[in-house]
């Protein structure tokens, strides 16, 4: 299998802008090609190679090493093979994705996967404000594709997504699926408040209990059937210590809303 | 297990059971296989049961369906018991409306189940998309690994349903023809022969038990009848059938139809059945056709019993 690896050899003062670091974009790229792609470093535009070391061709994979927390957009764009950071990245990791497969070992700043269509992004630690979410501005997130965070995210998950799943093995900020129009949120730790606010249809998931808004309302504690395939799916995907058969089994509280939107959406928060 | 030997005549046994030198004739159909999940064994085969009721024959059934195997909960796709289910009819356009029908009525009315599609094909037929609408607005959809389903509230929580079924060409209308010495021992060999013919992956067996007593003929002396009983099998016509084929040592002749997703799995299937109805008894084995001038597949019982295909 060809591999491109990329390692960091100078830290970018200021945030360095890397959206070539792409399987789509080296596809078609010799080494010394890679080496003279553009970046915008702050304000100023520099070569790819003035900051890391290329080794390797192809662009089946792609294998970064160093702390990337400086680098945004890595992986933006993307529509194909398979990018692997060994260490933190920054903002708009994958932002616009269509396919292939992102995998951070560190991690993520803000805006993990914004807008994207389809493909996987896995970040193996904590990531910042606004996974899986709409930019400023406009009315639809995500709308196709998986992100899985194993630790903690912060606010804003899935803010406005229509479709896709977003996972999250830790904790959950403030205002997770707001304005959500479909598609599934799955939190294995604590949500925070505010959760689901303006959502229009879509699911939202917690293994722990949570604060609900009062525009929501109780409907029942049951069995859905469909959170099985989710979980058995999960299981196989990393997080096989936290869901345990006791979540694969159990019931849930099911709660509609927002009220003041479509009203169907749902909470489902795992009945201890 | 007995060999089969053929004679300078050309006449084959296995042990001591003739099988006649003739083909089982069979018809193009269309196949979907669905597999339903439940809280339970029984309450899946509950399911099953009903939705494969009234489905021995598309001659007045429209249809024909039966259970092809259980499947063990870590193989299913919510990881609960499951039971596969085969169901054929005559016709592409005719199997989305059936299906629709079976599993709206018989398992998305059964409690704790849920129903999805065990068939990887090109071609596939939405079932739970049309299903959805008895939510009445209230349906929601979920697309995990690129596989939509729905999910229907109902009194007891959701039915949970996948949108689309694979469809793919399939075979109706193996058999074979077991003929005994005593209708008990005639019966045991084609019981036998049932479960091993069962066994195969990708058939089923749409008769009570996998057999039948009444085999039948094309026509009828009544005007409009398309089908009648099979005299030349009738023990109890041999004095007056002029084409009777029962020997004078026979009394009683049960049939067993197979029918498959490929013609691999039938000419296995029926392979066993040969072989487990000689190993309790059966007299003669042979299998019906109509002059090989209707079906598109002809199953020659001599080459599948030397294990040979055509």
């Amino acid at each position: 299998m060809s591999v491109t690896h990329l390692k960091l050899y100078t830290k970018p003062e200021v945030p360095l802008e890397a959206e070539m670091i792409s399987p789509t974009v080296f596809a078609s790229l010799s080494q010394s090609g890679i080496e003279h792609l553009n970046v915008m470093h702050g304000n100023v535009k520099c070569n790819l190679g003035d900051f890391f070391k290329v080794t390797g061709k192809g662009a089946a994979e792609i294998h970064v090493e160093g702390d990337l927390s400086g680098v945004k957009l890595i992986g933006a764009g993307m529509s194909e093979g398979k990018l692997i950071v060994d260490g933190d990245v920054g903002m708009h990791l994958g932002a616009g994705m269509s396919g292939g497969e992102i995998e951070v070992m560190g991690s993520a700043g803000d805006w993990v996967g914004p807008e994207m269509s389809g493909g996987r992004i896995t970040i193996k630690k904590n990531a910042g404000h606004m996974v899986g979410s709409a930019f400023r501005g406009q009315s639809t997130g995500i709308t196709g594709g998986e992100i899985y965070i194993h630790g903690n995210a912060k606010n804003e998950i899935g803010s406005a997504m229509r479709r896709g799943l977003i996972v999250v093995g830790g904790d959950a900020g403030d205002f997770t699926g707001v304005n959500m129009l479909a598609g599934s949120i799955i939190v294995l730790g604590e949500l925070g408040i505010r959760t689901g606010a303006g959502m229009k249809r879509g699911t939202i998931v917690s293994l722990q209990d949570a604060p609900i808004l009062p525009s929501f309302e109780y409907s029942c504690t049951y069995h859905p059937l469909f959170l099985r395939l989710y979980f058995r799916k999960l299981r196989e995907n990393g997080f096989r210590r936290k869901i345990q058969d006791k979540h694969l089994n159990g019931k849930f509280k099911r709660y509609c809303g927002d009220g003041i939107e479509l009203n169907r959406g749902e909470i489902l928060l795992f009945e201890r | 297990m007995s060999r089969p030997k053929k004679d300078d005549q050309n006449r084959m046994q296995i042990k001591k059971t003739e099988i006649q030198d003739t083909f089982a004739e069979a018809f193009e159909m269309w196949g979907a296989r669905v597999i339903i999940t439940a809280d339970t064994k029984q309450w899946a085969r509950a399911a099953a049961a009903s939705m494969t009721g009234f489905a021995t024959s598309v001659i007045r059934c429209k249809l024909e369906a039966a259970v092809e195997s259980e499947i063990p909960e870590e193989d299913t796709p919510d990881g609960r018991p499951g039971i596969s289910v085969l169901l054929f009819t005559m016709s592409q356009k005719t199997i989305a409306g059936q299906l629709i029908d079976r599993i709206g009525q018989c398992v998305m009315t059964c409690p704790t189940t849920a129903c999805f599609n065990g068939l990887e094909s090109e071609k596939s037929v939405s079932v739970g998309g049309k299903l959805r609408y008895f939510g009445d607005g209230h349906q929601i959809s979920k697309l995990i690994d690129g596989i939509r389903s729905w999910r229907i509230p109902v009194m007891e929580g959701e039915f949970l349903i996948d949108d689309k079924f694979g469809i793919q060409p399939a075979i109706g209308g193996g058999n074979l023809i077991i003929f005994g010495p005593r209708k008990s021992t005639t019966l045991r060999a084609s019981v036998a022969a049932a479960n091993a013919m069962r066994e195969v992956a990708g058939v089923f067996l749409p008769f009570p038990q996998g057999l039948v007593r009444s085999g039948s003929k094309v026509g009828a002396k009544y005007k409009g009848l398309i089908a009648s009983t099979n005299d030349a099998y009738c023990p109890t016509l041999r004095a007056v059938s002029n084409n009777s084929v029962v020997p004078e040592n026979v009394e009683a002749v049960y049939e067993i139809v197979v029918d498959g997703l490929s013609e691999e799995a039938i000419k296995e299937s029926m392979r066993r059945g040969m072989r487990a109805a000689a190993e309790k008894g059966a007299t003669m084995i042979t299998a019906g056709n109509y002059g090989g001038n209707l079906g598109k597949f002809h199953f020659h019982l001599h080459e599948i019993a030397n294990g040979k295909s055509k």
